[in-house]
């Protein structure tokens, strides 16, 4: 009993980030037990070199020590009593291990790719999403590739890691008990913008689930400008940006914008409000700031966040906005 | 060239830049690799401090969008830098350090031998080696060479010019340390004084030994797997591009199947070091002599087979994964034995807190932390959690820095009064220990937390959740650099104007220390016969 109260005590302890699935609970019981055996291993050899340094401080030149050359016992002890703790969580690792190997049948499958640097979730219906999203309580498995060099999809909160490998498929499958978002990370080294590809993990009911999917399978449908609204909603760029009239809210407004002839920059200079503007400012607000709004732009930029017909949906949505 | 006549010190027995360019006394190319390792450990360095100052704040929004950053314009940069600080370091300072600083200068002596077997072979590995090190100085001037020391393909098929010539380097670098680990070699079997079997050899160099075995075995792998990686990029042979046909993960079974042994080229000399101090400075044999001793090989042995732990989620099967932790864990025997053999050295002994000791006694604590969490990383489902994340980053900064660096640095003291027949200062010493030691744990503790949470590694950019730590660590790093900063003054100081050094200032029994500081052109003025083993304190 104590014993398993030790565990929970140490997992309590171990700074992990929430565990959505019951893997991630196992997984964390034999960290924890790991940690609780290294905290015994450094206090036997930190404390007893620490404890020697001051009992065996030498107090004079002369002093005579031991003469030990080994000791047979003692070196066997040493040595078979780590190996057995080794063999332990070896086979408790493997154990654990091998249920995140198998792969549950009838999981819901999401075939997800890498690529410099976004990843793309892909469902059966079609609808192709930045962001993934999945039921609670469901088994899924997510098919891995990459488009280009090799990427790793990490989703810490379900202690799962898998490497997207180009020309080829690997997989991984989770089942979270829990609802909300997760964050999901690409942790191969992939290039400029591979610690910007990150994105969420949403899990939802099964309801909204399916409404989830039902309503993103439309979307594509919807005319351009339609479009680019909810991406403009998604990605909250009406928190800061006003559409409906001048007024300014952290940004500059975007009503009547488009198609300004001569818009002034804080730097002086004077350009025209058009396409290349817009994209511009969207995927580096930094480059040319409007007047009144610099030295630095507080907005994020989007390089590598936006697909090509997403980037182009909302400048014809902010086109619209007369 | 080295007529010195009996009694010159090595130092003294030729002038001038050339008669050390030229040199070749075994010493002297010792001093030629200490300099350039210095050198380089100061470019690295730099290059490291950056990335700290780069981490030093989270420039990413709640929605995780990157904006600009903090000293780096952007990724580019920023994953430039931390390419330099992984390349110099790894194969020009840790892998190069201690076997051809203190193998060179002291594995001859140690045996009671005039040179190494072959002295023009050895000035040949250093100018090899500067070839290498230039090669790599001038990819600074090319487009960008942004991979990781790891160059995974096919991102390294993929990107700037710079590639190709960094691999060229390396791969020479390599032929360097396979022509020096060839020398020691045939110097241990051929050229040990009457009486020095190998069961009398010092543990220093049995270390060295068994690395120089690694360095002859494994580095031709990695030779090979560069030139692949070349005739991928200039003639296209899809081998390892997928867009060919080829397997980018084979790439990464080739690489690990050097690199992994070469972690222990890293570490086998530092645990030679070690046990040359802990005797010393406890004034008493060592504990276990034929455990450690045979423990090394062990090592040496078991670490070609222990690849794949590096790829448990590169798609690997579940069985491979399963055999490759096994034999990690079995890696973890020799390391414990030699742990706790140094631990039984200090019991009952007469300990002296010279600052050498107190850089071995350091190295035993950091190399705990970095030995307990290596087992954590050999756990199949804990690495999948841990894999590529800061917590790896920590755990090999704690067993590379904590371990062979604090080796090296005590080393040096150990060993300068008999390398400069001058002593340093005593106080500036221990503060340069303070410091390094203190700043090294601020530094690399918080990142096993931040690696627990899941901040990955290789990152120009991370959420705010991780900033705190992150700050905590890029103070750590300008804690260690006062202290290398110390340890440097300390050095020119005692260069400078440091008191003459006598032939045995610490007691030490092993045959170094039996010949003047600094010792002559010859090593010993009649050739030494041993009788007993290396740490006879009676």
């Amino acid at each position: 009993m104590w014993f398993l109260a030790l565990i929970r005590q140490a997992n309590a302890e171990t700074f992990m980030p929430t565990q959505a699935t019951e893997i991630a609970t196992s997984i964390d019981n034999l960290y924890g037990f790991l940690v609780a055996a290294s905290f015994i291993s450094c206090a036997i050899l930190i404390g007893g070199m620490v404890y020697f340094a001051i009992k065996y401080k030498r107090q004079s030149a002369n002093d005579k020590t031991a003469y030990i050359t080994h000791d047979t016992r003692l070196e066997i002890l040493w040595s078979v009593v780590p190996l057995i703790i080794f063999l332990v969580v070896f086979a408790w690792g493997w154990v654990i291990y091998h249920d995140m190997r198998q792969m549950p049948k009838n999981a819901l499958e999401i075939h997800v790719t890498g690529k410099q640097w976004a990843w793309m979730v892909e469902y059966k219906n079609g609808v192709k999403s930045p962001i993934i999203v999945v039921p609670v309580n469901r088994d899924v498995k997510i098919i891995l590739t990459a488009d280009d060099v090799i990427h790793s999809l990490y989703i810490p909160s379900f202690r799962v890691k898998q490497d997207a490998i180009p020309g080829t498929y690997t997989a991984l499958w989770f089942n979270s008990k829990k609802l909300g978002e997760f964050h999901v990370f690409c942790t191969e080294f992939c290039g400029t913008q591979h610690s910007g590809m990150m994105t969420k993990l949403r899990v939802v009911t099964q309801e909204e689930f399916d409404k989830w999917l039902v309503e993103e399978s439309e979307v594509s449908l919807l005319p351009m400008a339609q479009r680019g609204a909810k991406i403009f909603q998604t990605r909250a760029c009406a928190s800061c940006h006003n559409v409906n009239n001048d007024v300014v809210k952290v940004g500059p407004s975007l009503y009547k914008a488009f198609g300004q002839a001569s818009h002034e920059l804080d730097s002086g200079e004077v350009v025209q409000f058009d396409e290349n503007y817009l994209r511009e400012s969207i995927l580096n607000s930094n480059a040319k700031l409007a007047k009144g709004f610099g030295p630095r732009s507080a907005m994020p930029a989007f390089q590598g966040q936006l697909s090509e017909t997403e980037l182009t949906a909302l400048i014809e949505y902010i086109k619209s906005l007369k | 060239m080295g007529q010195a006549a009996h009694g010159t010190s090595y130092i003294n027995s030729e002038k001038g830049l050339m008669s050390w360019l030229t040199s070749l006394d075994h010493k002297r190319i010792g001093i030629l690799y200490f300099v350039t390792v210095l050198f380089f450990f100061l470019v690295g360095g730099i290059a490291a401090l950056l990335l700290r100052a780069e981490l030093f704040a989270a420039n990413v929004t709640a929605e995780g969008v990157a904006t600009a950053g903090q000293i780096f314009k952007n990724g580019d940069t920023y994953n430039q830098a931390l390419t330099y600080h992984g390349a110099i370091m790894v194969f020009m300072v840790i892998v190069p350090g201690i076997p051809s600083i203190f193998g060179n200068f002291f594995l001859p002596l140690q045996i009671g031998a005039k040179d190494v077997a072959f002295p023009k072979l050895n000035l040949a590995s250093w100018y090899l080696f500067m070839i290498g090190a230039a090669m790599a100085v001038a990819t600074l001037f090319m487009s960008r060479l942004d991979t990781g020391w790891t160059f995974y393909t096919p991102y390294s098929i993929r990107t700037g010019a710079a590639v190709s010539l960094m691999v060229g380097a390396v791969f020479i670098m390599g032929m360097a340390s396979v022509l020096t680990g060839l020398n020691f070699i045939v110097t241990i079997h051929k050229l040990r004084a009457p009486g020095m079997t190998f069961h009398r050899m010092p543990l220093f160099t049995w270390a060295i030994y068994s690395t120089s075995i690694i360095q002859v075995l494994a580095t031709p792998v990695l030779a090979i797997t560069l030139m692949l990686l070349i005739a991928e990029r200039a003639f296209g042979v899809g081998i390892f591009d997928p867009k060919l046909g080829g397997d980018p993960v084979l790439f990464q079974h080739f690489f690990w199947f050097y690199s992994h042994p070469a972690v222990y080229i890293m570490i086998l000399p530092a645990m030679g070091i070690i046990s040359e101090l802990l005797t010393t400075f406890s004034k008493k044999t060592i504990f276990g002599y034929t455990a450690i001793a045979y423990s090394s090989l062990g090592i040496a042995a078991v670490s070609f087979f222990v690849w794949g732990h590096h790829l448990y989620v590169s798609g690997q099967s579940e069985l491979a994964g399963v055999i490759f932790s096994f034999l990690t864990m079995l890696v973890g025997v020799p390391t414990a034995i030699k742990m706790f053999n140094w631990l039984a050295t200090l019991y009952k002994g007469s300990i002296e807190f010279r600052s050498p000791m107190l850089y071995a006694l350091g190295f035993l604590f950091l190399f705990v932390i970095g030995g307990v969490t290596g087992i954590m990383l050999a756990v199949l489902p804990i690495d999948v959690h841990f894999h590529d994340t800061y917590f790896v980053v920590a755990h090999f900064h704690y067993v590379m820095v904590g371990g062979t660096l604090m080796a090296l640095m005590g080393g040096i003291y150990y060993w300068f009064p008999k390398m400069f027949g001058k002593m340093y200062s005593e106080s500036l010493a221990r503060w340069s220990w303070i410091f390094i030691f203190v700043g090294f744990n601020v530094t690399f503790f918080p990142q096993f937390i931040l690696g627990a949470m899941g901040m990955p590694r290789r990152y120009f950019d991370y959420l705010p959740a991780y900033e705190n730590l992150n700050r905590i660590s890029t103070v750590g790093s300008w804690m260690i650099t006062v202290g290398f900063v110390i340890a440097l003054v300390s050095i020119i100081k005692a260069l400078k104007s440091g008191e003459k050094a006598p032939a045995n200032p610490w007691g030490s029994k092993t045959l170094e220390w039996m010949t003047e500081s600094p010792p002559i052109t010859h090593n010993f003025s009649h050739e030494p016969v041993v009788t007993e083993g290396p740490y006879e304190y009676k």
